[in-house]
């Protein structure tokens, strides 16, 4: 799972342990999305129009998607080990953008704006990961900073402007709730996106390099990996993501303040957690940062609906991360375990 | 998570980075906070020529908020009007304590009047004594300090005639039976809650037939406000109409209608501007919203800034002072100035206003 086959080893052997590690991490998965149909199945007894009325069922499916982005894209930074604070600026400065970009430039194409937003994304991105690979500063540090100069710069240029519904062509925001085959446009994409991310984490090499940098950064530069390259990679992907999410954002809410996006960050990295992607790197899937994205929203949008209190949803969101991180840490103890006790097996 | 490279070198780099961070933030926020029309307004001359120089700064609960621009550019033209200088700072999140250290900065630059629109009517108060110890007028207008921190409030409509007004408004449009709910800013905003209190008084007493069936709060946030008036939606399928109490609330309640099933079915009324809700009004999503004119309001602070500046007057009660285009202004009890009635916008005026 985590180190690139050497030659030393029963590769047989190997096999089951990978498989077996393989089984584990997908049990977490599927244990956050047997959590979300808990939650929906239960706030749909309560109050059917949950699920069945037009608007509930299209809620269910576009309140998670644009977050959703975000959340990959988080998961693509946590799994090298690092972590991504700036994902609510940049959402807020591409979002400005493109109202910005359908005000100052009449008729210009959506496809292009959304093409801008993820071309501007990413480039804050690479800012992100330049300064973390080179300088060799924690990541934590360096984006906390990147997210006050990317909100400074925001407001800087947004002043006390703001882009409301008028200023955006109806097409644009008529996007925000288009249906093609009943699923919502924003959500399709999403998943197009997710399909091709998790393609690509799962089955490329340079998708594998990106679990062995998390997992153990040192040996993954002896080891000859370009750890460099994959890092400022991992942070154009959340860039670039979260830039796609801020269009999209402008396309769902049709108002966009320099405020937009704040507190995005947290929500992304509480849903990779929740979803099993390991806050110490090296761990986890897109699908389950993308599963957790969906449970965080659904949750916030079935409490009110089930009648808790505003100020009690938000100890309830906490306390699933903290859950979540737990339950990480009993596995990772249990699964260590396991592993040295099929190691000791295998050398008898 | 953390880099493992800790080598002198790493550190050096580390430093210089956060550094350069710091220089880019202050640099960014500095570009939006200081907008000064005309007048030098960093460092205020202490005189140039008898009184008519006054330096006013206005202090907003945010900035990058539509409506308190509004109400900046009605300061800045009555300071245009008298000669004075003004300048315009304010935190990003309009946060309790996020406006103390923009008081503190006024007050060592020693300007004549600080106009504030409070966050808080209690964390910003020993600030304000701090400001008004150094012979700084403070002026409160829109959101109210407590009363013994200021000397004059600059009251945009009574919290009676709002909540009046808002009741009217949506009994109006639901027929005057049915269940409504009011989606609000932040649950601790002094504003929203005194008037939802007497919102409340004026259903109970006037309109036994609407029943206010919940208050959420969307934290002034688009997202959140979006997320509330879902769940109200799907919590009461015989809600009638939706009554909400602040700019951000109403434009996202009635863009979520506008794209819902529930469009022509939920009324959203309250308290928003037209730029924001011409969209809505236009294509009849929303019927009707108020809102006093937050130019006039600004303006008049301006004034009362003035007149408390030249000592024309104290901030007691029964003081009169001249607010030009708006004409002459009593100080009321606890050195309260009233501006007016809120006003109603609806399809056949909205086209004539633009803020």
């Amino acid at each position: 799972m985590t180190v690139p086959t050497t030659a030393a080893g029963s590769v047989a052997a190997r096999r089951t342990v990978m498989s077996k590690v393989g089984a584990r991490l997908l049990s977490r998965e599927a244990g956050v999305a047997a959590t979300l149909i808990l939650v929906v199945v239960f706030t749909t007894l309560q109050n059917p129009n949950f699920v069945f009325s037009p608007d509930g069922y299209r809620d269910l499916l576009l309140t998670p998607s644009i977050l959703m982005l975000v959340a990959v894209g988080q998961a693509f930074v946590i799994i090298t080990r690092n972590v991504d604070l700036s994902v609510g600026s940049i959402v807020g400065i591409t979002a400005y953008l493109t109202g910005r970009l359908f005000i100052d430039i009449p008729g210009i194409p959506v496809l292009a704006v959304f093409l801008a937003g993820a071309i501007v994304g990413g480039a804050l991105g690479l800012i992100n990961g330049a300064l973390v690979a080179v300088a060799r500063v924690p990541a934590l540090v360096i984006t906390l900073g990147t997210l006050y100069i990317y909100r400074g710069l925001n407001v800087a240029w947004v002043g006390s402007d703001r882009i409301n519904a008028s200023d955006l062509p109806r097409e644009f925001r008529s996007l925000g709730t288009d249906q093609i085959l009943s699923i919502p446009v924003l959500t399709i994409v999403a998943v197009l996106v997710l399909i091709a991310a998790a393609w690509y984490l799962r089955n490329t090499r340079g998708g594998r390099e990106f679990y062995a940098i998390g997992s153990d950064p040192d040996a993954a530069d002896l080891y000859g990996l370009k750890v460099n390259r994959r890092i400022i990679t991992a942070f154009v992907m959340s860039g670039a993501l979260s830039g796609l999410a801020g269009v999209m954002f402008a396309a769902r809410y049709g108002t966009v303040s320099s405020q937009a996006g704040t507190g995005w960050e947290l929500q992304a990295i509480g849903a990779a957690v929740i979803g099993g992607v390991a806050i110490s790197g090296g761990v986890g899937t897109v699908w389950g940062a993308a599963i957790g994205a969906f449970l965080l929203l659904t949750i916030n949008r079935a409490l009110p609906v089930i009648g808790i209190q505003d100020f009690w949803q938000r100890a309830v969101v906490g306390a699933l991360i903290i859950g979540a991180i737990v339950l990480d840490r009993v596995l990772a103890v249990r699964q260590a375990r396991k592993l040295r006790e099929m190691r000791d097996t295998d050398n008898d | 998570m953390f880099s493992r490279h800790t080598g002198r070198r790493g550190r050096l780099f580390g430093a210089a980075a956060l550094t350069m961070a710091a220089g880019l933030v202050l640099a960014g926020c500095a570009g939006g906070e200081t907008e000064t029309p005309g007048d030098n307004g960093a460092a205020p001359a202490p005189d140039n020529g008898g009184d008519s120089n006054f330096s006013i700064t206005f202090l907003p609960k945010n900035l990058g908020n539509p409506y308190f621009d509004t109400s900046n550019a009605g300061g800045a033209e009555a300071i245009a009007e008298f000669g004075g200088s003004f300048q315009e700072v304010g935190p990003t999140e309009a946060s309790p304590t996020s406006q103390v250290s923009f008081i503190q900065t006024a007050a060592q630059q020693g300007v004549d009047a600080l106009v504030v629109s409070a966050n808080d009517p209690a964390a910003i108060c020993d600030a304000l004594d701090e400001a008004r110890s150094v012979d700084v007028k403070v002026v409160t207008f829109d959101s109210d300090t407590n009363a013994e921190c200021r000397d004059l409030f600059i009251n945009q409509a009574e919290a009676e005639g709002i909540a009046r007004v808002q009741v009217e408004m949506i009994a109006d449009q639901i027929g005057g039976e049915g269940q409504i709910a009011i989606l609000s800013a932040a649950a601790n905003a002094t504003n929203q809650n005194a008037w939802i209190e007497l919102m409340q008084e004026e259903l109970a007493a006037n309109w036994p037939d609407i029943e206010l069936v919940d208050v959420v709060y969307g934290d002034d946030d688009d997202q959140t406000s979006f997320d509330r008036t879902a769940a109200l939606l799907q919590t009461y399928p015989e809600l009638k109409g939706i009554v909400s109490p602040t700019t951000v609330g109403i434009a996202a309640a009635a863009r979520y209608i506008q794209t819902s099933q529930f469009q022509g079915q939920v009324a959203v009324t309250g308290l928003g501007t037209p730029n924001q809700m011409r969209e809505y009004v236009e294509d009849g999503t929303v019927g009707a919203f108020a809102l006093w004119n937050p130019a006039d309001l600004g303006y008049l602070a301006a004034y009362a800034a003035k007149a408390l500046v030249e000592g024309t007057i104290t901030g007691a009660e029964g003081d009169t002072f001249d607010a030009g285009r708006l004409g002459s202004y009593t100080v009321g009890a606890n050195g309260t100035v009233l501006l007016g009635d809120p006003f109603v916008f609806n399809a056949d005026n909205i086209a004539d206003f633009n803020f």
